[in-house]
């Protein structure tokens, strides 16, 4: 199945950033909904290296009191449902209204062979935890996340 | 980390005079390289735990320490409830309970390098290890509470463990105070099929030779002899103790202000120890550690049944069992009285002096074994505690190498396939199910153990007794 996405802006793209003994995420986009999803990418992208399939559909749900600890909750129900129905996401899709998060996963159950996970997420963290918007109008999400 | 910005108190010991908002100093247990080669984070982190309400003494920090959540990887810092001391979620860390095991086996080296090959592939079929993999036991509801009751003695009556190991595990394999209403359906949830799993990260399962004594005395009690195997697990309360201290973490953040606590750092996140999210959080994280004693003498049972099919009627009994993520009531005298105190050791291994009552008779005149994980591929330790540790650190040592280097950095420099085969040639077999994994624990990532270790002796933390070498290792 094809993600019923919106195509991406040309702002969205994402990266790691190293951290002592784990990993840091970076999502870039034009809303902070596209940060998110971004972040999201940088977090399987810290699992895998192989592409994934987005043919399975996951629906989640967090809130959190503001959008830095949204994205923590986010990117913790992402952990939980990869760690639970043993999958790996590609693509995802978020809708933000206040505190509440909605959003879908589209992914595929874990092939070691051919995905060779690296290593598992435990968890989010409030480490260099920050969701922002730049001078030139440039959503960004940050944290690093435990491994 | 700057020493300008330190007291020194001896060759081994460093302080960091209270200022600020700081109630106690800060003091570091390491050799001038290890500071200087410490990230200012260390600092910066310690500073905010000694800043903590209800600390007391000092926040201790290990020779191992670097960069954490809150707390540094490798802080140590007791408080206590009678004068507002707090519990903290990030103080025990996310994975809790994580802990080394040693297993003895009387085998010979020789023995296992005649057979090195199918004995690594044998574990590696039988340890479920890394992403996607699941355990072989699937709990169902009511299981899943008597296992966060009972801990290892829980996996022991069903079958999954052996009774002599009980008295040779912390709390006796059984953590007292244990909630499971205090923990979440989702955390149940994610444990559900994880029991006896490895997890991946710095987690593994190591075949190792005892490569040298250092203390003949002690070595022999612990029944470590030159030349023998032992099997050495390193992993935690899986899943399960990674969503407790997620949610708590969150929980805790979110009602600081109320509960009238200032967070210098949001990953700080505590609570009053009396308070009702600090019971909660109490009570659900030794359901957590007993899940952490119940995983790991499960993921014995499984490396047993591979050793006795290769040796069969070898005696495989436990040295010991150790957690380094931990918080627990203890008593140490403090000021000259004694009082009940509620320890976090946040990548620091309890080490208890000889005579400790609460240790095995056959280890009491010698003190606990501390076993210390270096890095894949290199050596590892065990270590036994020091009397005096009980005034420098409240009985409390280092708990690894500690990384150098990021897993970014990391998989910029190796390939893990180099890695296999350059550790292959010097007679060490990894088997992982990703090549990327290995890169990023590549040996060169971490500290020298060696240096670690030696600075937790000068300063009178724990002593070695054995150094290992590692033969096998399964990472996930």
């Amino acid at each position: 199945m094809t993600p019923p996405l919106q195509p991406s802006s040309p702002m969205a793209r994402w990266e790691h950033f190293p951290h002592g003994a784990d990993i840091g995420l970076r999502g870039f986009g034009a809303t902070p909904e596209e940060a998110f999803e971004q972040a999201a990418r940088a977090l399987t992208a810290a699992v895998t290296s192989a592409r994934v399939a987005a043919r399975v559909a996951v629906d989640v749900r967090c809130e959190a009191p503001d959008l830095e600890l949204l994205l923590v909750e986010w990117l913790n129900s992402l952990i939980y449902e990869m760690a639970v129905r043993r999958m790996l996401f590609a693509a995802f899709s978020v809708r933000i209204d206040g505190a509440r998060l909605e959003g879908t996963l589209f992914g595929e159950p874990v092939d070691v062979a051919r995905h060779a996970p690296a290593s598992e997420p435990k968890g989010a963290t409030y480490t260099a935890l920050k969701v922002a918007r730049d001078d030139a109008g440039v959503w960004s999400a940050a944290c690093v996340v435990d491994v | 980390m700057d020493l300008e910005r330190l007291t020194r108190i001896d060759q081994a010991a460093w302080r960091i005079e209270p200022r600020g908002a700081m109630r106690v100093p800060g003091v570091i247990y390491a050799d001038e390289n290890l500071i200087r080669a410490m990230d200012d984070k260390v600092f910066e982190q310690t500073v905010n735990v000694a800043s903590l309400p209800g600390i007391v003494q000092a926040c201790y920090v290990m020779p191992d320490a670097h960069w954490g959540y809150g707390f540094p990887i490798g802080g140590v810092a007791a408080f206590d409830p009678a004068h507002g001391g707090v519990v903290s979620a990030g103080g025990v860390g996310f994975d809790v309970s994580c802990g080394v095991r040693t297993i003895l086996t009387g085998v010979e080296s020789k023995e296992v390098v005649r057979r090195q090959e199918r004995i690594a592939d044998s574990l590696e079929s039988q340890i479920p290890a890394g992403v996607g993999s699941k355990g072989k036991i699937a709990l169902e509801p009511g299981e899943m509470e008597a296992m966060l009751e009972g801990g290892a003695r829980w996996a022991v009556a069903q079958g999954w463990g052996e009774p002599d190991d009980l008295e040779r595990i912390e709390e006796n394999g059984r953590m007292a105070g244990a909630r499971p209403d205090f923990v979440s359906d989702r955390a149940k949830q994610r444990q559900r099929e994880e029991m006896g799993t490895l997890g991946s990260g710095n987690h593994y399962l190591e075949v190792q030779a005892v490569a040298e004594i250092l203390d003949p005395a002690t070595a022999e009690a612990f029944g470590l002899r030159e030349g023998e195997v032992v099997i050495t697990i390193h992993c935690g309360s899986r899943g399960l103790g990674h969503q407790i201290a997620g949610e708590f973490a969150k929980e805790m953040v979110v009602a600081a202000e109320s509960l009238g606590i200032e967070l210098p750092d949001r990953e700080l996140a505590c609570a009053p120890i009396d308070s009702e999210i600090g019971q909660r959080y109490l009570g659900a994280m030794r359901a957590a550690v007993n899940c952490a004693l119940a995983n790991r003498e499960i993921l014995s049972h499984h490396a047993r049944r591979v050793f006795r099919h290769y040796f069969p009627g070898a005696n495989l009994p436990l040295l010991y069992d150790v957690s380094h993520n931990t918080c627990k009531v203890e008593t140490h005298r403090v000021g000259g009285r004694k009082r009940r105190l509620f320890v976090h050791r946040k990548g620091a291994t309890r080490a208890f002096g000889p005579g400790h009552e609460s240790l095995p008779e056959a280890l009491r005149p010698h003190g606990q074994p501390v076993l210390i994980g270096g890095s894949m591929g290199t050596e590892s330790y065990v270590l036994v505690g020091e009397a005096g540790a009980e005034t420098r650190s409240f009985s409390s040592a280092c708990h690894g190498a500690g990384r150098a280097m990021s897993r970014h950095a990391a998989l910029r420099r190796w390939s893990g396939r180099q890695i296999v085969d350059d550790l292959a040639a010097q007679g060490v077999l990894i088997r992982s199910p990703s090549s990327r994994g290995v890169a990023e624990e590549a040996p060169d990532a971490y500290k020298d153990v060696t240096a670690v270790v030696m600075a937790a002796e000068k300063a009178g933390l724990a002593r070695r007794v054995a150094r290992l070498r590692p033969l096998i290792c399964i990472k996930g």
